[in-house]
């Protein structure tokens, strides 16, 4: 990025890890931490489209829980653990969660997809065994235009089972 | 059309194919036009009209033009070539000449190094209006003295439908006045692109849209460009739902990056998303229907207003589908409907999913059960014995050729099983309407059921040659044979690129198929809406495989007479095999030392325009829905909570089931919204609500359980028998729970989305006058004459070769 215009707007320099990665990096103030992932490290995988903090399409965890990055300041980040959707899968795999929202179809459009995972997957750590009504009542701030619920539903249903299974 | 023929092949036509674009969505990989990103990018911004009505005295863009890291400030005089563009009608200023029609309007745009300074430097682009009077409601603008959008005048397009004998007597009446809301698309991908300039002079635009090649068509000679130096690219698209039918933010970032000479990205934010699409026309409706005592249909008259906003977008064709589908998927055999759009000073109308049918559905299906109550009749039955079937005759004069199982949708629809009733005794308060907010302990909850029955056409009409062109190709690889299907047709979510790769995989017995990126290198394949792409592209890439598959079977043919034998049989392709009669021949690979391509353009069967009495043989196909909603109401706090939404879907065929369910559901979803909570609210033409926090969508909570049946009769003529399912859900969820509200109330309600103050009385229906006059039919022909603009008009919507 170009130094004129953003130059002479204040930084402040702040560490904070991504996807287990650590980071040093210096922000403005009125930087969100969506900004920063998206804009500075390169991270497109969450989404701005609400701007405002109720669509969920900007959802990040931040210390393990989901955060709005549209509204959350990047200097609020300092030396806390962010995790995005590039960081979900283990290597070339696919996160239980990931693979069953491809089994169920649980997304067209795709773009409140990262968000809608991540957002599954706190509850799912929270939450091994969620109810339906648990699942509908914690992911009621991520909102999805395309699917009408039904296979996202059902994906968090199927992956909650895979999950449980698997730690015995 | 062979249906029961086709060999299954995994992954092949009628298997819930897995997604072809599911594993980079779900990692976050899939770029979306917001995700782009190019060295040297600038960011592009624009400013945009705060008013409904003004004209421009000037503009001062020196104060942007000096601003650290602003590169470039452009103006209407900057525009290179033709100064409007528009989807049917040039009428749309790229950027605003002498005068604004709408708030929102873009009046200048500007690149800058960073999207902060972008923001910033707009704020310096002063404008100097001068305000006019405006006007922003649809009778208004259409009684003598209004103020004028165009010099032409307010309405774009009348249509007038005289079928039968529009006199003819009835045993009963009943007579209805109703409304629907503007509703937005809220794609959650706000709009979205970036333009390369390229070293011959073109450009390069990567953008969100359903339509490549319409979108050139209005983007080359705004550049003043031959087509050729304008290449389009499908970026990710974030929803779409009619939303990018129309040119956004294309036409402004070319100009920018022509005029720069770098990449320039421009991604509207949530509140500009709110002015840079088209939204579903707002309608009023009078309808009044005529029946036998024992409860058939004899005479409808419908009165249509559609409030289409400033400028035209492709709102001629929707006032024909609201029109044409207005007395609904029922015998109506005497018919007078009189449709009019209107232009007003508020923001554009254009497509969304259901592109004019669930506004007349909404009213035509609140008379059906008005004259069942009149008649003393089941809702249901009254339907039933009226519904359309094959060899009917619609209101247009057309006889209804494909299959028509109106009948079956509805009895499916009421066969799928009910909710359960609450049990007796205290309720969970997360159950009841309202949730949590609702602080009763249910004493005043009432359920209540309503059906719901639509039709709309598949693909386009009125005699439009509609067409797709996808090219084929079969080469040999490392691990086999393998295809590649080039197709312009955009994905948008609904998984089109997934059936077609299941086309591909059924006709060439090849599980390997991988798609070349979308662009314009290609001919059109059309917009991915009307639930038209299945069909349509669907059956370029079926064509353009099966002549693959000739010239394969020519090669196979050949070597075994080379060899001195003859095939018997027929020669089909499975598994990476070739079979005469059923035995295999040998490996496709071997007959590819030469990959074998071939390029084929589908076109549905001619349609005809409607002549001046609105009669034609104007749809294509047919789709058939019906719906039923079970809701609860609390009726001294005004909440509602649907509890279950069931419907029946005639399909044709499901090429793919999974990606059906996901268009019915996540259509009945969006019906929901219309129902219950989408309104673009304007105030003097501007836009209350620009954001989530105010335009509310439904979310997790708001959607009940939705159980849906679907009718396979496939439709003769049509690849595999398919037809689309995008829109139907939509067009029935919305009649059906209203109708629900209305009977767990007793409350006429006429107007959707339906609010809390009209649940409990609070607010009266909405009341209307008797229906604003007809204009004179023939005429005004859409958009006659455009003084003033340089430039001028031209249709569009031709086909490219002509």
């Amino acid at each position: 990025m170009e130094a004129q215009g953003a130059s002479a707007r204040p930084v402040v320099e702040i560490s904070l890890t991504v996807n287990g990665r650590p980071h040093t990096l210096a922000v403005e103030p009125r930087e969100t931490l969506l900004d920063l992932l998206r804009m500075r490290l390169g991270l497109t995988g969450a989404k701005l489209s609400c701007d405002v903090q109720v669509c969920g399409a900007c959802t990040v965890l931040v210390d393990g829980l989901p955060v709005s990055a549209c509204t959350y300041l990047a200097y609020e980040a300092r030396g806390r653990q962010v995790l995005t959707i590039e960081g979900l899968a283990d290597g070339e795999g696919l996160h239980p969660l990931q693979q069953a929202f491809i089994d169920h179809a649980a997304f067209q459009c795709g773009y409140c997809t990262p968000g809608m995972i991540l957002a599954a997957k706190a509850l799912l750590d929270e939450i091994p065994r969620p109810t339906t009504d648990e699942i509908k009542h914690y992911l009621r701030g991520n909102i999805c235009r395309c699917t009408g619920y039904k296979k996202i539903l059902e994906a968090v249903l199927a992956a909650a089972e895979t999950m449980a299974s698997r730690h015995g | 059309m062979s249906v029961g023929t086709l060999r299954r092949t995994r992954g092949g036509v009628g298997s819930s194919a897995r997604r072809v674009d599911g594993v980079p969505k779900v990692k976050g990989a899939f770029q979306y036009g917001s995700d782009l990103w190019a060295e040297e990018m600038l960011w592009g911004q624009t400013v945009r009209s705060p008013h409904a009505h003004a004209r421009i005295r000037g503009v001062d863009i020196a104060k942007a033009l000096s601003y650290p890291g602003v590169r470039a400030v452009l103006l209407a005089a900057d525009v290179p070539g033709r100064k409007t563009f528009g989807l049917e009608f040039a009428d749309q200023p790229v950027l605003a000449q002498d005068r604004v029609r709408y708030v929102g309007e873009p009046v200048a745009i500007l690149a800058a190094v960073d999207p902060e300074v972008a923001r910033r430097a707009a704020e310096r682009v002063v404008v100097d209006y001068e305000v006019l009077p405006a006007v922003t409601d649809m009778e208004e603008a259409l009684r003598p003295g209004a103020p004028q959008v165009h010099e032409y005048g307010n309405v774009l397009h009348h249509v007038r439908i005289v079928h039968g004998d529009p006199d003819a007597p009835a045993d009963v009446w009943v007579e209805g006045y109703y409304e629907t809301a503007m509703q937005d698309q809220a794609i959650l991908g706000p709009e979205a692109g970036m333009a390369v300039p390229a070293d011959d002079g073109g450009v390069d635009l990567y953008v969100a849209t359903q339509w490549l090649h319409v979108d050139r068509q209005q983007v080359a000679p705004c550049l003043g460009l031959p087509p050729e130096k304008v290449r389009l690219h499908l970026a990710g698209v974030g929803g779409a739902f009619g939303a990018r039918e129309d040119v956004s933010m294309h036409i402004h970032a070319c100009m920018l990056a022509l005029r720069t000479g770098r990449p320039v990205r421009i991604v509207y934010s949530r509140e500009e998303s709110f002015f840079g699409h088209v939204h579903r026309h707002p309608s009023r409706v009078w309808m009044r229907h005529g029946a036998t005592r024992d409860g058939r249909l004899v005479n409808v008259y419908a009165r249509v207003l559609l409030d289409g906003g400033a400028y035209a977008s492709s709102g001629a064709a929707v006032i024909t589908n609201a029109a044409t589908f207005a007395t609904g998927p029922y015998e109506v055999p005497n018919a007078l409907v009189e449709a009019t759009r209107v232009f007003t000073h508020n923001p554009p109308c254009g497509a969304m999913r259901g592109f004019g049918a669930p506004q007349v559905c909404f009213a035509h299906e609140a008379q059906m059960d008005r004259l069942a109550q009149a008649l003393g009749m089941d809702p249901a039955r009254v339907r039933l014995q009226n519904a359309m079937k094959t060899g009917s005759v619609t209101i247009t004069g057309q006889v209804v050729r494909g299959s028509a199982p109106v009948r079956q949708v509805i009895e499916r629809c009421l066969a799928l099983p009910m909710p359960e009733e609450p049990a007796a005794g205290p309720r969970d308060p997360q159950a009841l309407p309202g949730g949590a907010g609702n602080v009763s302990r249910g004493e005043g909850v009432r359920r209540g059921v309503g059906i719901a029955v639509g039709y709309k056409n598949i693909a386009y009409s009125g005699g439009f040659d509609d067409s797709a062109e996808a090219r084929v190709r079969v080469f040999r690889t490392a691990d086999g044979p393998a295809v590649e299907v080039h197709s312009a047709a955009a994905e948008v979510g609904e998984g089109l690129h997934t059936v077609l790769v299941q086309v591909a995989r059924t006709e060439l017995g090849i599980e390997h198929v991988t798609l070349h990126p979308p662009d314009t290198a290609i001919g059109s394949a059309g917009s991915t809406s009307a639930s038209r792409q299945t069909m349509m592209s669907g059956g370029a890439v079926q064509l353009a495989c099966r002549a693959v598959a000739e010239e394969l079977f020519r090669r196979v043919r050949a070597r075994a007479a080379s060899a001195g034998r003859t095939l018997r049989g027929e020669l089909t392709l499975a598994d990476g095999r070739v079979l005469a009669a059923g035995e295999p021949v040998g490996e496709v690979d071997n007959y590819l030392d030469e990959p074998i391509e071939a390029r084929r353009t589908y076109h549905h069967r001619p349609t005809q325009p409607l002549d001046e009495r609105g009669q034609g043989d104007v749809h294509v196909t047919l789709a058939f829905a019906a719906q039923r909603a079970v809701v609860e109401v609390d009726e001294e706090l005004g909440l509602a909570r649907v509890v279950q939404l069931a419907s029946a879907h005639d399909v044709g065929r499901a090429i793919n089931p999974q990606g059906v369910e996901g268009q019915i559901e996540g259509g009945a979803a969006m019906g929901l919204g219309l129902a219950l909570m989408e309104e673009v609210q304007l105030d003097g033409g501007r836009i209350r609500n620009a954001s989530f926090t105010d335009y509310l969508i439904p979310t997790f909570l708001d959607m009940p359980p939705v159980v849906s049946a679907v009718v396979e009769e496939p439709e003769p003529g049509v690849p595999y028998g398919a037809k689309g399912v995008g829109e139907m859900a939509t067009l029935v969820a919305t009649p059906a729970i209203v109708a629900a509200l209305r009977a767990a109330t007793g409350r006429p309600l006429n107007r959707a989305p339906v609010r809390p103050d009209d649940l409990i009385g609070l607010a009266p229906p909405v009341a209307s006058g008797p229906p604003p006059p007809a204009p004179a039919v023939p005429g005004p022909r859409p958009v006659p004459h455009y003084h003033g603009l340089d430039a001028g008009q031209q249709e569009l919507m031709r086909p490219e070769s002509d």
